[in-house]
């Protein structure tokens, strides 16, 4: 292991991400806020939803922010650099193992998670307040479901970009972005979907309904959720199996 | 200490369309088992084997879709072969990749600078991802910018650059790290000839520095101009090896005469086989003959006389002089530009 190659693509990607701060903001923001508003002020403001939503809205929130940030940060350039630009190139001829670059990838794309995550807490409170009750009551599984959810989103882009023709990027937005959101209790507890009992379990196959719930759990426990080892275990199933996928798929793409 | 690069017997065939510049020849249909749909299996390298010292400009001449780029790619970590070995010095390139990487610099056939940063940027992270440090990857970037006549453009995003300058900086880029090989894919494709004049300069004052160069092209001239030994690949493997000197004087007669009559006939050509000085025909489409001789145009009057009385009325003459074409076309009836 190469630890000041590594570090250089680290400084590498920060350097490109600080240089698109405001891009960057807005894509990982404005969405949520949006949502935020609308579903949050507006509908809890005029009567459709009762003020108890908005607890149960935010750590959904914060659940798609992080997994999107962390797929979009490691997918799109990825998709753009191995079939367009190729300008990973230069990386693959650095002096170290290709699946080194990939965890690269994943770290700086878990980063990028962590950060979008963190901020719409605070983003989303202002929007929300008052009537939102967080609390945190172990910051340590807080700190852990986090962490796992930037993994499986970094991951996840990892296997996709590595995945995905450029020309299928509107596709993986209609097949894969839309319907994980829809169906990653994002907008609704996991036990909503009890009238629904086929569709509950299909859900299960969706990381994201765990990111939703773990965050629910963990942030405002007073609302339903699943139970926290239930989905430690299914976070960390996942981490496992993108990983291996996306390392797979990034070994298969950068040597021919 | 200068390193050389030596390939064995290598073989790569790719089961899809190989990656971009490094497209294979020939294609083959091999029916895959179970009845599917059949695979297209395309042979890029045929059993490859080179030696290149330490020290030398060796150039791989030919056309395009031999396997020129591929055996770069192998060479270069980013093509496994499907059999063989290669090495760079002594390093296995499959088994060791870091320690190859260290020593090898790449300029691809296509760019592929990284359009997230500026001029400099790009070699200073180049050179950071080697561990080099700070004051001198400064150092070198700017020394590099101003050799290849990018300093006025140093803090400027690539994406607006021209072919000819996105090539410059490759080449910088690749020597960024002082590597001992470096590895040029064909470097003047699409290149005015001013900055092709400066490229080959480059790469000279680069070699007298000790280090190894392994270039490819298609270009003849390029070939001749830069290289001290050559091979000459065609369909994934090695047809010819030797200085350009040499290869040409392996030509038979070295001149080359391209034939043309109304109509031909076996007789026609041994007719022309007996003329003083001619050491080889070759019956080329139905009305032609390439003629190897060892003198050129004094040989024309005869040969229109000795086609008139044929019968075969000598209508098109082309006449070359010992070229690494003629030797390309003497191996493989075919032109390097075909």
């Amino acid at each position: 292991m190469n630890w000041k190659t590594f570090g250089a693509m680290l400084a590498r990607d920060a350097h490109v991400a600080r240089r698109n701060a405001i891009q960057l903001f807005l894509q990982t923001f404005l969405q949520p806020l949006l949502f935020v508003f609308i579903f949050g002020r507006v509908m809890v403001g005029s009567g459709y939803m009762p003020a108890a939503y908005k607890s149960l809205l935010l750590p959904g929130i914060i659940a798609i922010s992080m997994t999107f940030t962390g797929i979009w940060a490691v997918a799109m350039p990825l998709i753009a650099e191995f079939q367009w630009t190729r300008e990973i190139e230069d990386r693959l001829l650095a002096p170290i193992s290709v699946g080194w670059i990939a965890i690269e990838k994943i770290i700086a794309g878990m980063l990028q998670a962590l950060v979008a995550g963190l901020a719409v807490i605070p983003l989303a409170w202002l929007v929300l307040r008052p009537g939102v009750e967080i609390s945190i009551r172990s910051p340590l599984t807080f700190a852990l479901i986090i962490v796992l959810v930037a993994g499986f989103s970094a991951c996840g882009g990892l296997a996709l970009g590595c995945s995905i023709n450029q020309q299928h990027i509107g596709l993986m937005f209609s097949m894969v972005m839309t319907p994980m959101i829809f169906f990653g209790c994002t907008y609704y507890p996991w036990s909503a979907l009890k009238t629904f009992p086929i569709l509950q379990k299909l859900v299960l196959i969706n990381p994201l309904v765990y990111a939703s719930e773990g965050l629910r759990a963990t942030l405002v426990p007073q609302s339903p959720h699943l139970a926290v080892t239930a989905v430690l275990i299914a976070l960390v199933f996942f981490d496992v199996l993108l990983l291996v996928v996306g390392l797979h798929q990034f070994e298969k793409k950068s040597v021919s | 200490m200068a390193v050389g690069v030596r390939t064995q017997d290598l073989r790569k065939v790719y089961n899809s369309s190989p990656p971009a510049g490094a497209a294979g020849g020939f294609i083959a249909r091999a029916d895959a088992k179970g009845g599917k749909q059949p695979k297209t299996q395309i042979p890029a390298l045929d059993g490859l084997s080179l030696e290149i010292l330490p020290g030398e400009i060796f150039g791989l001449l030919g056309p395009n879709g031999a396997g020129k780029s591929t055996t770069v790619g192998v060479l270069t970590t980013r093509v496994r072969p499907t059999s063989g070995q290669a090495w760079i010095g002594d390093h296995d390139v499959w088994k060791e990749q870091a320690q190859v990487k260290r020593l090898i610099g790449v300029v691809p056939q296509r760019p592929n600078l990284d359009f997230s940063l500026t001029a400099r940027e790009i070699l200073i992270f180049h050179a950071a991802y080697f561990g080099i440090g700070s004051k001198q990857r400064n150092d070198r970037a700017d020394a590099l910018l101003e050799k290849f006549k990018l300093t006025e453009r140093a803090h400027q995003m690539v994406r607006g650059f021209s072919g000819g300058m996105m090539q410059r900086l490759s080449i910088a880029r690749a020597m960024m790290h002082d590597p001992q090989v470096l590895f040029l894919d064909e470097p003047s494709a699409g290149l005015d000839p001013q900055t092709r004049i400066l490229l080959w300069e480059i790469i000279r004052e680069y070699h007298q520095a000790g280090k190894t160069v392994l270039l490819t092209t298609h270009n003849m001239e390029e070939a001749d101009a830069l290289c001290q030994r050559l091979a000459i690949v065609d369909h994934g493997h090695v047809i010819a090896q030797g200085t350009p000197v040499d290869l040409k004087a392996s030509i038979p007669g070295g001149y080359l005469l391209r034939l043309r009559f109304g109509n031909q006939t076996a007789d026609l050509l041994q007719r022309l086989q007996a003329l003083a000085g001619v050491r080889e025909v070759r019956a080329a489409d139905s009305t032609g003959a390439d003629v190897y001789a060892d003198r050129g145009g004094s040989l024309i009057p005869e040969i229109a006389t000795l086609a008139a009385n044929a019968g075969a009325e000598l209508s098109d003459v082309h006449i070359s002089e010992p070229s690494l074409e003629n030797l390309f076309l003497h191996h493989t009836g075919r032109s390097l530009r075909d």
